[in-house]
């Protein structure tokens, strides 16, 4: 019998392209700022196109990171094991929150604390400007919406995901040097672990499933609102979210790695695109369904550019990558079992979304144009060469199976 | 109404009936069905089954409440009987797309519960074989279709080796049919609870 690869090396190769990725994104990004901050052209709309460039990018990947641990956590609860072959996949990306974290984190901070009154990425922080223009709305408001609490919320935010998730993390390494000695232990080390994930979930909720998405993107448009704008923001990351993990796990199983993990484990990954490919859609078209039907001027304000508007483009391009292909090419079971397909589809789920989040927040800071620009690529080229680069040498720091995990062999025999 | 003879073995354990399971295709022998009290994985591929084709058909019962919900609303609403709504159109379409989806769901939940009756053979007062009450409660069981080369000592015997915990032949009807059970088929005994 051949011995189970059980540690991930880090290929040379793969480390000069994360590197190569990540220095053109920050040549990108370096360029962007001194074309849009500085220099005879720039204005503050110019300014605020960069730091809304830099902003669904940096949140957008943070999201899709968080989302690993969210689905860790959810498959814990749900006493799920089909997934502990390749969960070490899921882990090593959501090492990427805290780091994803910090960087988001210092965008968002400049952008309500170095820009202040003068941004209109957030129209809240003007507060004189509202008054003058009688913006009861926005006014009453305030209370939700103001530097302190978007400060104290994003730390809470941000810090209890990345703690959370190390300590789900810590829990999976005492798995990897021994077998539980008895099922006292045994069940001790499962209830450790429902606590934790419990945990998560709930912030998770009190956060992406809601607060979170108001704050950071819903609130540029700060007039208007949506009940359903945060789980569309869930659903968009979680998509993406398991597109990357899919990614990942065929990458390793293409190099050899992975050996318990089969079509049986694929299939269900392909599902979860599947299934939240339709659940986003869901979303989506109940959004757009009331508001269109309401016909309400506040309300379809944001659709009106995005409809009608310059838009028009990308927003149906949205439906169709995110709606159209997803349910056409992945509706055959044998397509969810096709390694060249899932990963296909994965890609273009991860830049589907990727695209649904420059409307979001493009949409409604640029209304005059809306060009997918060098900077927009140059930005999330460097946060894909972070991603490669963090996660491989994650997935290397520790084995590929927790192999005396108690669901080990569920998943080994796992089949749909 | 045909009759055929089985020799029927019963499992307590999954892990006993899998082998058995392949031994017995292994030996040439046919299996009738296996009845078991829950949905055991992996169980269909290990008797050789086929796909099922309910999918196929439930597709094709959802496109039918596709084209029935559409057909019909935008026939009322747009040649029948158009009312001004709110100053939309009259093919408003986003507005259609939820009844369009229950009626999708709707028609293939219903269709595929029918068909899936069908194919098991069941409906109100129509009556079927059963093999062994246990089947419904904690045992797993096998029964293996005896043609005329069968011998059936022997296979009693091959059953009991490969673990079966309780083995009978049976005469049974493998249709169903509309009526009443024989007299003597009692579906419940005492003993099988325990109870003398």
């Amino acid at each position: 019998m051949v011995a189970i690869k059980e540690q991930f090396e880090v290929p040379a190769k793969m480390k000069t392209w994360a590197l190569a990725l990540t220095g053109i994104g920050l040549l990108t990004i370096i360029i962007g700022f001194v074309t849009h901050t500085m220099g005879a052209s720039a204005n503050q709309h110019t300014k605020d196109i960069f730091w809304a460039t830099m902003l669904y990018n940096s949140i957008f990947f943070m999201l899709i990171c968080n989302a690993s641990m969210f689905f860790i956590c959810a498959t814990t609860l749900a006493m799920g094991g089909w997934q502990m072959t390749f969960r070490r996949v899921p882990e090593a990306i959501s090492t990427l929150v805290p780091i994803f974290g910090i960087i988001a984190f210092a965008i968002m901070m400049f952008i309500v604390f170095g820009m202040g009154p003068s941004t209109n990425i957030y129209p809240w922080l003007n507060k004189e400007a509202l008054e003058k223009a009688g913006n009861e709305e926005v006014l009453k408001k305030l209370g939700f919406l103001n530097p302190v609490f978007y400060l104290v919320w994003t730390i809470l935010a941000i810090g209890l995901w990345s703690l959370l998730g190390a300590r789900m993390r810590m829990l999976s390494r005492e798995a990897d040097d021994a077998a539980l000695q008895n099922q006292e232990t045994g069940k001790s080390f499962v209830w450790r672990n429902t606590v934790t994930a419990s945990l998560f979930i709930v912030w998770f909720a009190l956060t992406v499933g809601s607060t979170v998405p108001w704050l950071w993107m819903m609130s540029i448009d700060a007039n208007w609102y949506s009940t359903m704008y945060s789980w569309y923001t869930f659903a968009s990351s979680f998509v993406s979210g398991m597109s990357l993990i899919a990614l990942w796990v065929i990458y390793l199983k293409n190099k050899g790695y992975l050996e318990y993990t089969n079509q049986e484990h694929l299939h269900d990954l392909g599902k979860f695109m599947f299934a939240f490919s339709i659940f986003w859609t869901y979303l989506w078209f109940s959004q757009y369904m009331l508001i269109w039907y309401g016909n309400i001027s506040e309300e379809t304000v944001y659709f009106k550019n995005r409809v009608q508007g310059v838009y028009k483009g990308i927003f149906f391009l949205n439906i169709i990558i995110n709606f159209i292909c997803p349910i056409l090419i992945l509706m055959k079971r044998s397509a969810k079992r096709n390694y060249t397909l899932v990963t296909f589809m994965a890609v273009l789920i991860l830049f589907g979304h990727w695209v649904d989040f420059y409307q979001m927040i493009m949409g409604s800071v640029r209304k005059e144009s809306s060009t997918l620009g060098w900077l927009d690529f140059g930005t999330a080229a460097f946060f894909v060469g972070m991603i490669i680069y963090f996660v491989s040498k994650s997935l290397a720091s520790k084995p590929l199976l927790a192999k005396y995990h108690p669901f080990f062999k569920e998943s080994i025999i796992h089949h749909t | 109404m045909s009759k055929k003879k089985f020799v029927v073995g019963a499992f307590d354990d999954e892990a006993v009936l899998f082998p058995a399971v392949k031994k017995v295709r292994m030996s040439g022998y046919k299996i009738h069905d296996v009845y078991t009290p829950f949905a055991v994985h992996g169980l269909d591929h290990a008797l050789g089954l086929r796909e099922t084709s309910l999918h196929t058909a439930g597709f094709i019962y959802a496109i039918t409440g596709t084209c029935t919900a559409l057909g019909g609303i935008s026939y009322v609403f747009t040649y029948d009987w158009p009312v001004n709504i709110g100053g939309k159109p009259h093919f408003a379409l986003p507005a259609w797309i939820p009844i369009i989806f229950e009626l999708t769901v709707l028609f293939s939940a219903v269709g595929m519960v029918l068909t899936f009756c069908y194919l098991c053979q069941l409906a109100p007062f129509v009556k079927k074989h059963h093999f062994h009450p246990r089947a419904t409660d904690d045992l797993f069981v096998m029964v293996i279709e005896c043609t005329a080369k069968t011998n059936v000592d022997d296979l009693q015997a091959f059953l009991t080796r490969n673990g079966a915990v309780e083995v009978s032949v049976q005469e049974a009807e493998t249709e169903w049919w509309v009526g009443t059970y024989d007299k003597e088929q009692r579906l419940i005994k005492d003993t099988d609870f325990g109870v003398a």
